[in-house]
């Protein structure tokens, strides 16, 4: 079977061998166990440039195979952060709680170390009652399911509603833009109990580990990362090749067709829907530890949308294409607003790349589509893939027939 | 030979104009049955509404043996219930090949952690190549569906049909864009087919219906105008009026 699932995609083999091999290469570069030639800032950005590449690829098995245009996929990323940065906050919390509560004269009762911690994390809200969200914030086993299971049950009750009601195409588009901008200002809400738009920080700091520096545990993080994709990766290319991935292209190119084949379309679509929602959970689980701080600005409508730009940057369709894609667009991305690019004085104005960097991917991405219609992985098919055929047959002998006319598909 | 599938009363109105009116229809198991019509008289249509596609206004339609209404099941699950369908106009999906085309067709189990999980059914090869065989497309199993000419589209259709294994096949114009010896193949093959289930197949071509040698029901303005063999539907005069006098 594994023979044959490689066999199938020889293209999943030569990416976990690039992956593997820019791994060994970024550890024997860190600063912590290799040459330190890598910052541990650096490397930071890469780590989270895995995740967000572990969420492009969920984003093209949604989109660029099945066809659903999510633009709500980064919502599910960042209650991933959310979920996996509740327990963080509250275990470091209730370290730095204990420790300084020992001084104490008399030993503390639980009630007040609960009270104490509450009072750290919600004290910028003016606060200090831990809300029902936060019921099992200090188990991280609980977290962790929360990480999937979150995402994946929002996901699930979301498509049913949508999927079952047939909402397809742009209508489908824009109501999951409503569902990320409504739980972003639901987290916005200080009410909510997710400390509104501080959002949770200090999320590089992992208890238990306070000992180890963070040039090693960004390492840790990143070499998780890389595993999660690789995974992931391995986990899409099983589901969309063989009958599966079949079933679904098919629903993306004409699923009324599909339908007469007999097969439940919305159940492929919620199947769908909901793995790779739960799998963008898992991304955010592991991107937002690196980035230190989540809030609810991540989860903007924007962000999903940026998701769909780097997938189809890269060339949706095939997995590898939206890692492309991730990795050349956010790696640009952190180039250019992070003030490293050098600005251009035109004399009479100059061109920040700050403020122009958005122009740059917004004209970047119309000449992709305009002439690049496959993405930057579609060069790939000049090397292995004969071209595509696109041939339209004539309508047969008999002209009397209105054959054009009435033979539209559908 | 029980009744297979029964449409009484059935009426479908497109913004105010009259495509289907009050059509009654009985096909039995197993049967061959030619619908003719000249165009616009409903054919296509009395598919749709078979199939689910188009919802009638008014009228009932059973089928199988426990003489279920299939008019309040989606799309899928008539298909899942054992109707299938061959479009007028060859729709298969042409960014895939040949074989995943008919292997996607199958009979098998379709919800989607049965197709996930599924290795391959022993033997779904061996069906596969009994189906290219006898659609004639072996060796243009592992070619992109778009690339086929429009006659091997149909072929493929066809195949597609005969792999799900359908109680009740409805074939609208299945000989269009095929040389004569293709139809000629082409009834031997629905005859075939007719011999354990059920085949409605809406064709044109008189040379045609005539080899499938069945009844024939001819359809005019939405409802039926005559019904029996070729011969004595052809010297109907109505029939001859409104579709082979044009
Ligand atoms: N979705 C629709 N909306 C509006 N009118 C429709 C629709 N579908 C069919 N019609 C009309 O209903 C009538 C019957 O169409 P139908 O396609 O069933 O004819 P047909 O018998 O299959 O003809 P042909 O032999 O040309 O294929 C036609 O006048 C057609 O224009
Ligand atoms: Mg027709």
């Amino acid at each position: 079977m594994k023979k044959t699932f490689i066999a199938r995609n020889p293209s999943a083999l030569w990416f976990l061998a690039a992956l593997a091999i820019f791994t060994i290469l970024v550890t024997v570069l860190s600063e912590s166990v290799g040459a330190g030639i890598i910052s541990t800032s650096f490397l930071k950005t890469l780590g989270k440039t895995l995740c967000l590449c572990l969420v492009a690829i969920a984003m093209d098995v949604v989109w660029g195979y099945c066809g659903i245009l999510s633009l709500g996929h980064f919502a599910f990323f960042g209650i991933g952060g959310y979920a996996i940065g509740m327990w963080l906050m509250y275990a470091r919390t209730e370290g730095i709680v204990v420790t300084s509560l020992q001084s104490n004269p008399l030993p503390s009762t639980p009630q007040e170390i609960t009270d104490a911690i509450g009072t750290q994390i919600f004290g910028v809200v003016g606060s200090s009652e831990f809300p029902a969200l936060w019921a099992f914030s200090q188990s991280l086993p609980l977290q962790l399911l929360a990480v999937v299971l979150v995402p994946g049950l929002l996901a699930l009750v979301f498509g049913w509603l949508a999927f079952r009601s047939r909402v397809t195409g742009v209508y489908l588009s824009i109501l999951t833009q409503a569902m990320t901008l409504a739980l972003s200002l639901y987290f916005f809400q200080n009410d909510t109990g997710l400390r509104g738009n501080n959002g949770l920080s200090g999320l590089q700091n992992i208890p238990g580990l306070e000992d180890r520096s963070q040039a090693t545990v960004s390492l840790w993080f990143f070499w998780a990362s890389a595993a999660a994709l690789a995974m992931g990766y391995i986990l899409f290319a099983y589901v969309v090749s063989g009958k599966f991935g079949s079933v679904i292209r098919a629903i993306r190119d004409n699923e009324a067709r599909v339908r007469f084949l007999g097969y439940h379309v919305e159940h492929y679509k919620l199947f769908v829907f909901t793995i790779t929602a739960m799998v963008a959970g898992i991304a955010g689980a592991l991107y937002y530890p690196q980035a230190g701080i989540i809030n609810p600005a991540e989860i903007a409508p924007i962000a999903s949308i940026y998701l769909a730009v780097w997938v189809a940057i890269g060339g949706r369709g095939r997995l590898y294409g939206a890692v492309i894609g991730a990795t050349v667009v956010s790696l640009l991305s952190s180039w250019f607003t992070g003030g490293s690019a050098p600005n251009i004085n035109l004399g009479f104005y100059e061109i920040r790349w700050t403020d122009w960097w958005l122009v740059l991917l917004g004209v970047s991405f119309v000449l992709v589509t305009l002439f690049l219609p496959k993405g930057i992985g579609g060069l790939f098919d000049a090397l292995v893939r004969k071209p595509d055929v696109d041939r339209q047959g004539d309508y047969g002998p008999d002209k009397g027939a209105w054959r054009d006319e009435e033979g539209a598909p559908e | 030979m029980s009744t297979l599938l029964e449409v009484s009363g059935v009426s479908v109105t497109f913004d105010g104009f009259r495509a289907i009116n009050n059509l009654s229809i009985q096909i039995a198991e197993p049967e061959l049955r030619a619908v003719i019509g000249p165009n616009g008289a409903g054919k296509t249509t009395f598919m749709d509404i078979v199939t689910g596609k188009t919802k009638p206004d008014e009228g009932r339609i059973v089928f199988g043996d426990r003489g279920d209404s299939i008019l309040g099941m989606s799309e899928s699950q008539i298909a899942q219930a054992g109707i299938g369908r061959k479009f007028q106009k060859p729709t298969v999906f042409e960014a895939q090949t040949v074989r995943e085309n008919i292997a996607m067709a199958l009979k098998n189990p379709r919800g989607p952690f049965d197709v996930l999980l599924s290795r391959k059914a022993d033997n779904s090869e061996t069906r596969i190549r009994e189906i290219s065989d006898e659609i004639g497309l072996t060796d243009a199993l592992d070619f992109q569906s778009g690339a086929l000419s429009h006659g091997q589209k149909q072929w493929l259709e066809i195949g597609m049909l005969l792999a799900q294994d359908p109680r009740l096949l409805l074939v609208d114009e299945p000989a269009a864009g095929m040389t004569p010896a293709e139809r000629e193949h082409t009834t031997e093959l629905l005859k075939r087919a007719a011999k354990t289930r059920a085949v409605v197949v809406v064709e044109h071509d008189m040379e045609f219906v005539r080899r499938l040698n069945c009844k024939v029901t001819v359809l005019h303005e939405g409802s039926v105008l005559a019904e029996g063999s070729l011969d004595h539907v052809t010297q109907n005069q109505d029939v001859i009026d409104v579709y082979l006098g044009r």
